[in-house]
């Protein structure tokens, strides 16, 4: 195993553990009232946000949906500024104003969580279509949940991608449920892959859990979108852990399939990962562990000393609208 | 020598000046692009487009597929990523396919973000009743636009005004909805032929009077300035306010030109109901209740759906005859 193999292996493990325990601690931050508001769990689907981004350049570009932690933590934000925003202080990444569902970027090229279902895809669209404008060697992903495969924006994206033939890489966040409603029962087609070839877009559907299998097919697809190739999709299979948002205790969510995901958790497979391939003990893993709790405790601790945004700068702030 | 022949006033359309703007933003600055249906080759269907393929090239002047909201949040993408896009939907009865990539999307990033994203995005597109276009290509629904907090809207009247509000809106910071009027794009204007830029939230004074103040927009000026000949023939010195930007909203020529004739009428194509002209009227009221000699007077569409049948057309939107009499109605408080 060569070292920055091993390396490698081990920032995927720590990604997908910060994601985790980020949201774990931010869920009894809920709990205690320090975070109001809608507070979508990625709990369960850790592994294609660090996959996806682990797989490409920090030039490129990212779309993000309601479900938006992840992707945030795994583009590379900083865990002070993250829960900051969540608590709504004003040193947080939108000064507080935006939250949990509008968590962005833009300095740094995330272009954000979104709170209306399907609507990051057609600026992921846009900013595809800025960069074949300026002949720029750069490429988007687009994070979409399964739900928005049923909404025209995302179709009317897959379309304009294709016809225009943009470095954009559509990424389905498969976890089976839209709110409370399966796939099955929301679409005539629930292998979403599928939808891609209706539109010409090379499509394909892999373990949404395997941290390695996603990071290897983003890898893939990022390098043919820079060649001028795109656009592409990969259908991410994957399972929310609990229910579509922290006050809804997911009552819906059959046991057997529960059951089969508690074994077939990213995490788990990112362990097995780091013990099998990189020849990690359980006494290494545990450290990076420590690590980034240390961190995350440092994080909360700054987040909840952080003021929030006076009535006088808020008013300062709007004075143009 | 007549010095007349040698400073001759240049004359050219609305269309005319509207592809003028784009020329000359998108020679200035390279991230300025423009996207619609049919805008590329055929050059637009009002002609606002013509010429620019061959000179800009297909990478920055394109057509779309007919998917307004695919297309517009594409715009909205490439803005908040450092381009300056124009995006042309056909006809403001369209719009309604836009609406969460306006309201939900251009208008919230920058205030979402605390600032740290911008929307230089320009959404051109045009509305108002034309020719027996019936009630899917006739409408006037800058309201909706008004109503939403960061966004821009600008309607112009004028060649002149047209020209040089583009330009403003191009190299505004935020998203400016741009509308244009459908039977403005060949009426004629004095257009200088050196550079000029309107700022975005001015009115313009388009005559000066004492007795009356008339407020309008877009296609309803032209009318406002037929019948202002004949209120000036009897005796009432009428001075117009072609706001030219709804938002920001000039309010100071408002309320100055308000205090000076103390009687007030606003004109909109719009149906009456829920309109802008209402809002102005409570500004009026708010503000400058002690000048007003009489109540604010609106005159509006009907509340109903545009006729296909053109008699019935001409009935549901204010004509010169109405404006005459809604301006005695204002001026002699009856």
């Amino acid at each position: 195993m060569k070292k920055n193999t091993r390396d490698f292996l081990v920032s995927l493990y720590t990604t997908m553990y910060k994601i985790r325990n980020f949201e774990e601690q931010a869920i009894k931050l809920y709990r205690d009232g320090y975070i109001r508001g809608y507070f979508h769990p990625y709990l369960g689907e850790e592994a294609i946000a660090t996959g996806v981004c682990a797989a490409m350049d920090r030039k490129d570009y990212i779309t993000s949906t309601h479900r938006g932690h992840g992707h945030c933590l795994a583009w590379g934000a900083d865990l002070k500024i993250m829960f900051a925003e969540l608590l709504g202080r004003e040193n947080g990444f939108c000064k507080g104003l935006g939250g949990s569902m509008h968590i962005a970027d833009y300095t740094k090229n995330n272009l954000g969580a979104n709170g209306i279902v399907g609507s990051g895809a057609p600026l992921a669209v846009g900013a595809a279509l800025g960069i074949s404008i300026r002949k720029e060697r750069q490429m988007v992903s687009s994070f979409v949940s399964d739900g928005s495969t049923c909404n025209g924006s995302f179709l009317e994206s897959l379309n304009l991608a294709s016809a225009w033939k943009l470095p954009l890489l559509f990424v389905i966040e498969n976890n089976q449920y839209a709110v409370s409603t399966r796939i099955e029962d929301s679409t005539g087609e629930p292998e979403l892959y599928k939808r891609g070839a209706g539109f010409g877009v090379e499509s394909i559907r892999l373990d949404g859990n395997d941290v390695l299998e996603v990071y290897n097919t983003a890898k893939l697809y990022v390098k043919r979108c820079k060649n001028g190739e795109g656009p592409f999709l990969m259908e991410c299979l994957t399972f929310r852990k609990s229910g579509h948002h922290v006050n809804d205790p997911g009552l819906y969510l059959p046991k057997e399939k529960v059951d089969h995901y508690k074994l077939h958790d990213p995490l788990l497979i990112g362990k097995k990962h780091l013990t099998e391939l990189a020849g990690l003990s359980g006494k290494d893993i545990l450290e990076i562990e420590n690590m980034v709790m240390a961190e995350i405790k440092d994080a909360i601790d700054f987040a909840i000393k952080s003021p929030e945004m006076s009535e006088e700068n808020f008013l300062k702030f709007v004075e143009e609208y | 020598m007549d010095t007349n022949i040698l400073i001759e006033k240049r004359e050219i359309m609305y269309r005319d000046a509207l592809n003028e703007a784009l020329k000359e933003e998108m020679a200035r600055d390279d991230k300025v692009f423009i996207m619609g249906e049919g805008i590329a080759e055929r050059g637009g269907s009002y002609k606002v487009t013509v010429g620019l393929l061959e000179q800009f090239g297909g990478k920055r002047v394109f057509d779309t597929p007919l998917s307004e909201n695919g297309f517009t949040g594409a715009g909205i993408g490439a803005a908040l990523t450092g381009m300056r896009p124009v995006v042309e939907i056909l006809f403001i009865d369209f719009t309604m396919l836009i609406l969460d990539q306006i309201v939900n999307q251009a208008a919230k990033f920058r205030f979402m973000s605390g600032n740290t994203a911008r929307v230089p995005l320009v959404l051109r597109t045009q509305g108002g009743v034309g020719n027996g276009l019936a009630a899917q290509h006739s409408q006037s629904l800058e309201a909706l636009f008004y109503h939403i907090p960061g966004l821009k809207l600008v309607m112009p009247s004028t060649p002149y005004d047209a020209k040089g509000l583009l330009k403003a809106a191009i190299r505004c910071d935020d998203p400016v909805i741009f509308i244009e009027h459908k039977l403005l794009y060949m009426n004629k204007g004095e257009v200088p032929e050196e550079e000029y830029i309107i700022p975005l939230g001015k009115a313009d004074i388009k005559k000066d009077g004492s007795d009356l103040t008339i407020i309008a927009w877009s296609g309803m000026v032209p009318k406002v300035m037929e019948a202002v000949k004949i209120l000036d023939g009897e005796g009432i010195s009428a001075e117009i306010v072609d706001l030219r930007s709804l938002v920001p909203l000039d309010k100071m020529t408002i309320i100055n030109s308000v205090k000076k004739t103390e009687h007030v009428l606003i004109v909109q194509e719009a149906v009456r109901r829920g309109g802008v002209g209402s809002d102005i009227s409570s500004i009026i009221q708010e503000e400058a209740f002690d000048y007003l000699d009489s109540p604010v007077k609106i005159l509006g569409g009907l509340n109903v759906p545009c006729p296909f049948n053109l008699n019935l057309e001409k009935l549901v939107i204010p004509q010169t005859d109405d404006i005459v009499r809604a301006s005695k109605e204002a001026v002699y408080n009856k």
